[in-house]
Formats: C-alpha cells, sequence, structure tokens
C-alpha cells in the first residue's frame, strides 16, 4: 500500500495529468467495477469513484475505491455531505485512509429530489468548503471538527474539490475557487469544458490572482455520445453550458457519437494548452469504452 | 408565522369515521393561513354534517398553543366535548399537540400538516423563511437565510447549479444565494462572503434543551 497521492506526485513534479471517472454499479457486482478499470488501465492516472452521483443509490465511493486498489488502480473516492452527517463523514475518511486511499474530492452532492429516492432526508449538516476545512484540520492539526484530538495516524490524503466556470452567477466563481483553496483544496476538477471561449476568460482571471500556482486544475471533458445527450446538457443539467455552436454540430452531424468525439478531441488540445491548466479530467457517461482512444489520439499517452 | 396546509378532505372524513367530533380551530396562524380560522371551522363543519356526521360543537382557541388560555375557553365546551370521542384540530402541530395534552382520553385528529416559518407574500402564497436553527446567521448574509431557504443549507454558497437567479431544484424557487450576493454587492459588501463559514452549531436548535 503506498502512503503517499501517485497524483500529488505527478502533478506537484509538473507533468500532466490525467483522472477519469468510474461510477459503481447500482448492485453489489465488483466485476463491473474491474471490468470499467479494465478497460481504462493505463489511460488515466487516477480515477474518480463517485458518491451516489446524482442521489442515486449505488454501490458506494469507499467500495469502489477499495476495489480499484485491490486492482493497483489509484481512487480518487468522492464523498458528498448529502447522505452523511459530519460523524460519518470523519469516521469513512479515518476508514478510507486505513485501507489505502490517499485521494478524496468533496463535494456538497446533488439534492436528493435528483436521484431515485427523491422522499429521502438529505443531510447537509455541512458542505463541501467545510468537509475540506475538517480534512485539512484532521491531518495538519490531528484534530476532528469539533477540536477533539485525534489518537494516533492522521489521514494523509490529497484533497480534491470541484470548480464550476459556468455557475452563476459568473462574476463570483473565480473567488469561490480561492475560497476553495483557502478552506484546504489541493487539486480541482472542473465541470465539463464545451464553452471554450467562457472557460479561457475564467482561466485568464485564475492566473491573474495566481490561483494556479495555489492549486492543481484538472480541466473536466465529457464527450457527447448523442443528440439526445447532448440536449440534456444543454438543457437539463444544471450548471453546464453547451454552446449553440457545439449543440448545432452534434444535431447537424451524419454521426453524431463521430462528431462529439471530434469536439471533445479538439477540447482536449486546446486545454492541454492552455495555461495554468495541470491536467483533464474525463468523465464519458455511459460511453468509458471511448476514452482509450480519446486519451490515445490527442497524445496524452505518451506525455 | 407557522405556514399550514389543510389536509384532503377525504382524509379527514376517512379519520373521522360515523361517530361524532369536535371541532378546534386557532385565531391566529392556521386564520392567516385560511386553515383553521372561524370561517374555514364552520365551511368544514358543514361539510361534515353533510356526510351525516354529528359535529357536537366546535370553538376557535385565542391560540391553541396557549394550554392555559385554551384551558379557560374551553369550559364553556365542556358538555359538547363530552359527546366526542374525537376532536379534529386545525392548527399547527404546536396547537394539535396542546389539545392532545389536554384531552388525554379522546382522539385527535390532525386535520393539516404543518410546513414551515415563513410569511405571507400575497393573499394564499408562502414563502419558508427558518427553521429555527437556534443560532441566526442572517447577519453574515445581508439578512436572508441560507439555512432554511437553500434546499442544501448551504453556508459557503452558491452550489452551482443555479440558473439565471433560479434554484436548480425548482424553477419556481428563487436560489436564495443568487439574492445574498446581489444584495450584498449593492451594499459594496461581497467581501463579506470570502471568509469560510465553519459548520453549523446545531446543538443550538433546541434537541437536548426542549423548554426554556
Amino acid at each position: 500500500m503506498s502512503n503517499h497521492s501517485r497524483l500529488q506526485s505527478i502533478l506537484s513534479e509538473g507533468r500532466f495529468a490525467i483522472t477519469a471517472e468510474i461510477g459503481p454499479p447500482k448492485s453489489a457486482d465488483p466485476l463491473k467495477i474491474r471490468d470499467k478499470a479494465l478497460l481504462l488501465e493505463g489511460c488515466a492516472d487516477a480515477f474518480n469513484v463517485t458518491d451516489n452521483q446524482t442521489a442515486v443509490v449505488r454501490m458506494s465511493s469507499l467500495a469502489g475505491s477499495v476495489l480499484l486498489l485491490q486492482m493497483e488502480f489509484e481512487p480518487i473516492m468522492q464523498m458528498t455531505c448529502r447522505d452523511r452527517n459530519r460523524i460519518g463523514l470523519q469516521s469513512d475518511v479515518l476508514g478510507a485512509t486505513a485501507l489505502g486511499i490517499r485521494n478524496i474530492l468533496c463535494l456538497t452532492g446533488d439534492h436528493q429530489s435528483f436521484g431515485n429516492h427523491p422522499e429521502a432526508k438529505g443531510v447537509f449538516d455541512i458542505d463541501s468548503l467545510q468537509l475540506l476545512q475538517i480534512l485539512k484540520k484532521m491531518q495538519d492539526e490531528g484534530v476532528f471538527q469539533s477540536g477533539d484530538p485525534l489518537r494516533g495516524t492522521r489521514p494523509i490524503v490529497f484533497l480534491g474539490a470541484a470548480a464550476n466556470p459556468y455557475a452563476d452567477p459568473y462574476e463570483i466563481q473565480v473567488d469561490r475557487l480561492r475560497k476553495k483553496i483557502d478552506a484546504g483544496a489541493q487539486f480541482i476538477q472542473t465541470q465539463s469544458v464545451y464553452n471554450l471561449e467562457k472557460f479561457t476568460t475564467w482561466m485568464d482571471e485564475v492566473r491573474t490572482q495566481g490561483l494556479d500556482k495555489k492549486v492543481h486544475i484538472l480541466a473536466g471533458v465529457t464527450p457527447l455520445k448523442s443528440v439526445k445527450m447532448a440536449e440534456r446538457m444543454k438543457f437539463h443539467v444544471p450548471g453546464t453550458d453547451v454552446p449553440d455552436t457545439v449543440f448545432e454540430q452534434i444535431r447537424n452531424a451524419a454521426d453524431p457519437a463521430k462528431e462529439g468525439y471530434a469536439i471533445a478531441l479538439n477540447t482536449i488540445r486546446e486545454l492541454r494548452h492552455l495555461k495554468g491548466i495541470h491536467g483533464i479530467h474525463i468523465t464519458a457517461l455511459f460511453w468509458e469504452e471511448i476514452i482509450p482512444a480519446l486519451v490515445r489520439e490527442s497524445g496524452l499517452l505518451s506525455r | 408565522m407557522i405556514i399550514t396546509k389543510q389536509k384532503p378532505l377525504e382524509e379527514i372524513l376517512r379519520d373521522i369515521g360515523p361517530k361524532p367530533v369536535f371541532l378546534i380551530g386557532c385565531s391566529q396562524c392556521a386564520t392567516l393561513c385560511h386553515t383553521g380560522g372561524n370561517d374555514e371551522v364552520i365551511a368544514l363543519k358543514e361539510q361534515i354534517s353533510s356526510k351525516n356526521i354529528p359535529v357536537s360543537g366546535h370553538v376557535v382557541l385565542d391560540p391553541a398553543c396557549h394550554r392555559l388560555n385554551n384551558k379557560r375557553i374551553l369550559k364553556d365546551h365542556v358538555e359538547e366535548l363530552k359527546q366526542s370521542e374525537k376532536i379534529l384540530v386545525l392548527a399547527c402541530g404546536n396547537g394539535i399537540q396542546t389539545i392532545a395534552g389536554l384531552f388525554p382520553e379522546k382522539q385527535i385528529i390532525a386535520g393539516t400538516d404543518t410546513l414551515f416559518l415563513g410569511e405571507i407574500l400575497h393573499a394564499s402564497e408562502y414563502q419558508k423563511r427558518c427553521v429555527m436553527c437556534g443560532e441566526c446567521l442572517l447577519d453574515l448574509f445581508g439578512g436572508l437565510c441560507p439555512v432554511s431557504q437553500c434546499p442544501k443549507s448551504m453556508l459557503n454558497g452558491p452550489c452551482g447549479g443555479s440558473s439565471h437567479g433560479a434554484c436548480e431544484i425548482n424553477p419556481q424557487v428563487e436560489c436564495v444565494w443568487d439574492r445574498i450576493i446581489q444584495h450584498l454587492k449593492k451594499q459594496g459588501k461581497l467581501h463579506l462572503l470570502t471568509v469560510v463559514q465553519p459548520p453549523k452549531n446545531w446543538s443550538k436548535a433546541g434537541e437536548t434543551n426542549r423548554r426554556i
């Protein structure tokens, strides 16, 4: 078991990092995780394991992360504040670290009304910034949120957070990034980029404030597989920005999947050369099999 | 004000059954919400009577959550109350419990669902404003409450899902974080939001200390 986050080493050495998302199954089948992992072997430096994403019950991110560790893949365990209070979250961080997890992505979490149990009571005892702050204090100061000291080994993890340049209101989004860094974020994975222009403007401001020197930013890429998916991303997924030009490109394409792939490839190429971007985070929703080609063709394999 | 909503008539009738019932309303919140004032109590009495269910009496308490005052007012209804095994209460959850405490031998029927502490925006339009968390943080957020109005109670919002000022979980609902930002911006106090707000002390919410 490694004592260190490999992702952290790669980023701190100034190398370009790739992360990819592996969504756990709606079942107790460990092979589903294994199959996805084998498909993506060698494509990414670390793999995000989602935490009941969109509030749909799935295998836990902790279990999914451990399954990846058993295959010697490096997981990034996602943690949301929707289903556990500060006691449950801190307990799981201790357990995750004991089991060898070295990267944690702190999220507030999608509201339960979006998922398959809309009648559930959401917890939201704390939010993503407070979770970052708590985990930072656990490792830096050896204390729990309450101030009660840990006894023994501290949970040393590489702390991540999400950032969304497309969120409303735009004017506070760079401040919000700074706030996450202040709270303890060491790496950032952004919302999927379709609007490159807006993303570039956001990054200009990020660099002006020197934030790219304080945190490693991995830009999100999600290839659009179909017109239906483009419609969903454009009109229904909160906080995404699919510009009309991109939408029309997919809609008018003879082969929307091929077009979506080409757009994603181009986006990766552009993002790779954007100053301050230290990596790419690929989320291929229901299209994981496209990731190897995407990584290979964009020249990221030999980075 | 405590905002309530009357339960569906079929549900109320089902719970009452065929035997006599006594009706209780409340002069304050339930009156303002049009769920348990004099008009609503009379209207419901007529609907119940039309189903051939006897209504032994009715009263509007002032307010239903005032235990001592209830005892005084209800003295005039002792005989009517004796005739009914069931009491239908059109008041908030507090009022219903106060009545239940006064009549341990009777079956209490809740005629309303209690929703939140909120503001009357217009006639019959209410907005949730407070969850009585025990530690008011309104001065940090320009007088707008994210604890009660943000569906994720985020103290370090916004979550990033709102669109043009509308909440992601219901576009009919304003994103309170959007409002906080616009408000503080106008006041030139956006810097207030650069501070990371620590986790909230929920122990002040009256969970362990239920009497003051």
